[in-house]
């Protein structure tokens, strides 16, 4: 009874169905480009590319154009500006992202600071799905929509990408656009997770479901719809969470996706740390 | 004494001979300087090649010529330009000089018709990736499927027949991680079969890989040249080359030295491909191991 009426009594409100809404179609799609993520070691580029789109979003908000469109131009222009100092500098590329990332971020940080208060800086650091707009929900469902028909599209021409690019570019595939293909949808997606979780919080949504299934199943398909359900899961449950403690909804997503990430380190039936220890021991 | 940038000229009176004179074992020296002129274009066709990275050269004025049914070997120390050769057949670096010509054609527009299949080093591979046997060697078929890479019966058919052929059917469901050494270079084997190029570019095959896996895989290869097809492998098993390699290229930096296996595989040019007395061993056990061969 308590337990029905724990799950019900936020659906009162019209803000808190929305929430879930969002943040659940959010966990999907960051979900889904997750996977991609941990298997490309892109998690980096990841936490990179959501900064990064900053100052973007403060531009549009300022221009009233949709923030995607900022975000994108920024998200993508961040990661030309690490491929091209990389290339023609000595420097290492981790010193790179690390560099540009924090460049565009602090300039986002001045500009939101030098613009009429109609920026909110807590709202684009830490997300508002409590207090979403409805343009800003159209503007999530177009986003998902693309990176969702993206990836069904090519998800085999980016695994083998993430997997033996090589080979990839042996038969002709255009390893270029697979390659800007995957961070466009990331500069997309960061903007999606950017409303439910806030910058800071989105590389979260960006690898932890991913990593959670890597460690889960050995096939790429199966990682795949577990990465969805952990973070759909996640976002459902961290928005309820949110609610019922008044605490912060991106941070409670993330919580619970940390700490189902946990579950499947202990636990996960081949590459658990107990079965490993078992294994250990017959060894 | 040699130094190491002269050409040995010499060696590539072996341009002159006919395409099909190579058989594994026999010293063939038909040379009749008319065939020559009749001579079927060569199947990779390596001219003058200059490759830099960031200015610093990789390989210079390489040039060599493999005829389609032939296996050729290529020798050198790490560094020495085997992986960039590679790269520029595969069409993956553009050369400061000098052009590659596959069946007669620039590289890039050969890509899409999947005639190079390239066998990587194990090192090259992630072997923790969430991929079944299976799923690597249809990944061969992929130049063959419309852009959402669904197998048609005909691929099906294809990555079947080529798992059976390396003997790995039953390990289909495999993930990669799980498999030995000697399984793991049969399942990249069995892709590039699948894929059905008639260029074949193996790069170290033979690393880590048990004696039963180098012998089915050396029987393949020379089954594989029965049909035609052509084959450059890298390999640091120097015992191995001369028991079916047809032709051997020595590189360091350049081509030293490339023709006949009798011809060109010698101490001399082994010393001057590895510098010094280092190659006395693998030469001695080279010469063994072409004994045992002909036992048999």
């Amino acid at each position: 009874m308590d337990l029905l009426h724990w799950f019900t009594a936020p659906l009162q409100h019209e803000f808190m169905v929305k929430a879930i809404l969002v943040s659940a179609l959010v966990g999907l799609v960051c979900s889904v480009l997750s996977c991609y993520m941990t298997l490309k070691s892109w998690a980096l580029m990841g936490d990179a590319v959501s900064h990064a789109v900053m100052p973007g979003v403060v531009i549009a908000y300022v221009l009233k154009i949709p923030l995607a469109i900022g975000a994108f131009i920024f998200g993508v222009g961040s990661v030309i500006a690490i491929g091209f100092i990389k290339a023609q500098t000595r420097i290492k590329e981790d010193t790179v992202i690390g560099l540009v990332f924090t460049g565009f971020f602090a300039l986002g940080l001045v500009l939101v600071s030098k613009t009429p208060s109609s920026v909110d800086l807590t709202h684009i650091l830490f997300g508002n799905v409590l207090g979403i707009s409805n343009a800003d929900i159209i503007q999530t469902v177009i986003i998902s929509a693309i990176t969702l028909v993206t990836i069904a599209l090519f998800r085999k021409d980016l695994l083998l990408f993430c997997f033996d690019p090589t080979h990839a570019r042996s038969i002709g595939l255009n390893i270029g656009a697979l390659h800007y293909t995957l961070l466009s949808l990331l500069s997309l997606t960061a903007v999606a997770g950017l409303q439910t979780v806030g910058i800071i919080l989105v590389v979260a949504m960006l690898v932890t479901p991913g990593a959670t299934a890597y460690l889960l199943t050995d096939r790429f398909d199966r990682m795949m719809v577990l990465a969805m359900l952990s973070g759909v899961f996640s976002s459902v449950i961290g928005t309820y969470i949110s609610y019922h403690i008044d605490g912060a909804t991106g941070g409670c997503i993330v919580v619970v996706q940390t700490l189902l990430f946990v579950l499947a380190m202990i636990f996960a039936p081949k590459h658990g740390l107990l079965v490993r220890a078992r294994q250990n021991r017959i060894a | 004494m040699h130094s190491a940038n002269r050409y040995p000229t010499h060696f590539y009176l072996v341009h002159s001979s006919p395409a099909n004179s190579y058989p594994a074992h026999a010293s063939a020296h038909s040379s009749s300087a008319a065939s020559a002129a009749h001579a079927p274009a060569a199947s990779i066709d390596v001219e003058n090649l200059t490759i830099a990275y960031h200015g610093k050269v990789a390989l210079h004025g390489a040039t060599l010529q493999l005829k389609a049914g032939s296996i050729c070997g290529l020798v050198g120390m790490n560094g020495a330009g085997k992986s960039t050769l590679f790269k520029a057949i595969m069409g993956f670096v553009k050369p400061v000089t000098g052009r590659v010509l596959i069946n007669g054609l620039p590289v890039r527009r050969v890509q899409k018709q999947n005639v190079v299949a390239y066998v990587p080093q194990a090192e090259e591979v992630d072997w923790n990736f969430p991929v079944s046997v299976y799923d690597v060697v249809m990944m061969g078929r992929y130049g063959y499927m419309n852009f959402l890479r669904i197998p048609s019966a005909r691929d099906r058919q294809v990555v079947r027949e080529s798992l059976e052929k390396l003997q790995i059917w039953e390990l289909r469901d495999r993930q990669i991680g799980e498999l030995s050494g000697g399984q793991k270079k049969r399942t990249f084997f069995a892709r590039a079969l699948a894929q059905q190029g008639t260029v074949l570019l193996l790069d170290e095959p033979f690393t880590g890989v048990d004696v039963k896996t180098e012998k089915a895989m050396i029987d393949l290869l020379l089954e594989l040249r029965q049909q035609g097809h052509t084959i450059l492998i890298s390999t640091h098993d120097l015992a191995s080359i001369t028991t079916f390699c047809d032709q051997v290229v020595l590189i360091n930096r350049t081509i030293l030295a490339y023709g006949d296996t009798s011809e060109v595989f010698t101490q001399e040019n082994l010393s001057r491909t590895f510098g010094g007395g280092l190659a006395d061993l693998p030469f001695t056990k080279s010469r063994l191991a072409r004994g045992s061969q002909e036992e048999r």
